[in-house]
């Protein structure tokens, strides 16, 4: 049943992907835009292909992974489904980094610099999160860590914001902010594929841990799990994940909470199983979701973080609305 | 052979005496109690003997082991019943297996399926974890400690919760696996059943060791009164021992 599943989800992220490479505002054919993909022959089309949409799609598809992967790892560490990165204060505090890259002129300036300052704020947000939940601190403690990095990079945002000599700056951090994956080139891809990789295997190796943490933590440890090793791991992880998503793509909420809410029952409710299940179905839904944007409203710029939100929130909702009728 | 030796075990917790210079030594083939009243310290001593509790001072045997060695020389069933997902009951006994290696193998298939028999679970394997009884949840718990298929298992209260007949099956199941060479210590709050089903009993007192040794010589009048504050009648009769409480002191 559950080769069926992954097979069935790595078939949709492949449409997705091919729908995502075939979708624009430059009116190409199916066969001229995918020659041009292959061969590299035909001008113009070979620029829009490899140099916009090929990059737009491959960065969904690894956003998206990372997103739901990170959301399926976090909650099962957590042991709550409400768990997501965003909790952590991993995508707050990188937003604030590229925040400021934008606001000093830096990103103006320097190509690299806003990827880098996300990055940074991711790291800096691990460190923060490890110095206050201590090195063998519990889950709740990890939690409200979480809620404070969250809370003091959101606030320095806003200062910010609040501080911004010069109008165009401060609506351009706020558009940042939104999320998207438009206009983005084959280096944002380079930029986050190494981070993005290593920190994907690193949530992947940690299935067995999150089995073994069904039973709570004692439970777990006494099953051979460190605990701490665990923790850690889990924590870098998630950092390099979606701090590199969100040094490419900014705040795209919500698919690391729903994905892995959605896709548990398929799995069987197994931690392991969860993950890679998560990766396939953020890729799909931010393959899915960037596609609606760009025919919903092409002239607009729909941002991609803004529909995911629209959809994701009301979708929650009525989650936990139905849990909370399901349970005793 | 010795299976757990705890040497001068105490802990300290914020300035209070958790437990104060516990030693004791598990043989092969032992069931034993451990009983003492709210608050004696039976859970701290656990979780310091397995190593989950750094102690102020003292030492075990258990604790020193690295943790996937030590898994697979004892298994853990903590009070605190916690199934986080609706996985369904094999595999949450499979969890057992986890300290065996990576690739399922036969020996895991088997050990499951014994500890699923072992615990009356036949015929619940696809039934989701979350939506069972108390009481069922409880025996898919213990079936998890035993499909782990260690020497020696730690339980703290395992069969608070369970109905009379379910609390009498598992203590006889623990005093089979000790049949077998393998040891079980168990906190237990009923004294009448640790009386019945265990070979040795030891007596917490306020982080204290006070007695050792076999239910007979254990539940005398003066540990009694020490230990639990109550009078009790103790007796071995033609049905094996009987224990009664018969009043507060």
């Amino acid at each position: 049943m559950r080769w069926r599943l992954f097979t069935l989800l790595t078939l949709l992220v492949a449409l997705l992907f091919a729908a995502s490479l075939l979708t624009g505002p430059a009116d190409i054919g199916v066969t001229e835009s995918l020659r041009a993909l292959i061969d590299g022959k035909g001008g113009a089309t070979v620029l829009v292909m490899r140099e916009i949409r090929l990059p737009r799609a491959l960065l969904g598809v690894m956003v998206g992974a990372g997103l739901g992967l990170s959301g399926a790892a976090l909650q099962g560490y957590l042991r709550n489904p409400l768990a997501e990165p965003g909790l952590i204060g991993v995508s707050a505090s990188s937003a604030l980094g590229a925040v400021l890259a934008i606001q000093s002129g830096l990103a103006a300036t320097l190509a690299l610099a806003l990827p880098l300052a996300a990055l940074a704020g991711a790291v800096l947000a691990v460190l923060l999160l490890l110095l206050l939940s201590g090195p063998r601190g519990g889950t709740l403690a990890l939690i409200l860590a979480g809620i404070a990095v969250s809370a003091l990079a959101t606030a320095l945002t806003a200062l910010v914001l609040n501080l911004s000599p010069n109008p165009f700056a401060a609506s351009e951090i706020v558009f940042w902010m939104l999320g998207s994956l438009a206009d983005r080139s084959m280096r944002d891809v380079w930029l986050a594929l190494p981070l993005m990789l290593a920190g994907g295997a690193a949530l992947f190796s940690l299935g067995r841990g999150l089995d073994a943490l069904t039973l709570g933590e004692d439970a777990a440890q006494s099953l051979g799990i460190r605990l701490p090793r665990l923790r850690l791991v889990m924590v870098a992880g998630v950092a390099a994940v979606v701090g590199a998503a969100t040094a490419v793509a900014g705040v795209i909420g919500f698919v690391g909470l729903v994905v892995p809410h959605l896709l548990r029952p398929l799995v069987g409710a197994r931690p392991s199983a969860l993950l890679p299940a998560s990766a396939l179905g953020g890729a799909a839904v931010i393959l899915a979701a960037d596609i609606a944007v760009r025919l919903i409203a092409p002239e607009r710029d729909l941002k991609l973080g803004v529909l995911t939100a629209i959809v994701g929130a009301p979708f929650f909702l009525h989650l936990i609305y139905k849990t909370g009728k399901e349970a005793p | 052979m010795t299976l757990l030796q705890v040497s001068d075990l105490t802990v300290i917790r914020r300035a209070r005496v958790a437990l104060e210079g516990v030693s004791f030594a598990l043989g092969a083939g032992e069931c034993v109690g451990l009983v003492g009243a709210n608050g004696a310290g039976k859970t701290t001593l656990m979780r310091a003997s397995l190593g989950l509790l750094a102690p102020s001072r003292g030492s075990s045997s258990i604790a020193a082991l690295p943790p996937a060695a030590r898994a697979r020389k004892v298994a853990w069933l903590p009070q605190t019943r916690e199934v986080a997902w609706p996985v369904s009951v094999r595999e949450l006994v499979a969890l057992g297996r986890i300290p065996h290696g990576r690739r399922a193998s036969a020996s895991d298939a088997a050990a499951i399926d014994a500890a699923i028999a072992a615990m009356g679970l036949n015929g619940f394997e696809e039934r989701t974890a979350t939506r069972l009884s108390g009481g069922e949840q409880a025996r898919v718990l213990i079936a998890r400690a035993l499909a782990q298929d260690t020497p020696l298992l730690l339980a703290d209260e395992p069969i608070a919760g369970l109905d009379p007949a379910q609390q009498m099956t598992t203590m006889s199941l623990f005093r089979e696996f000790a049949g077998k060479g393998r040891t079980v210590l168990c906190a237990l709050h009923d004294l009448g059943l640790a009386a019945r089903y265990c070979s040795r009993v030891l007596v917490l007192h306020k982080g204290r060791l006070i007695a050792d040794g076999r239910p007979e010589t254990v539940f005398d009048a003066g540990i009694l009164a020490t230990a639990f504050g109550i009078r009790a009648h103790f007796e071995i009769g033609d049905n094996g021992p009987l224990f009664q409480p018969l009043e507060v002191l």
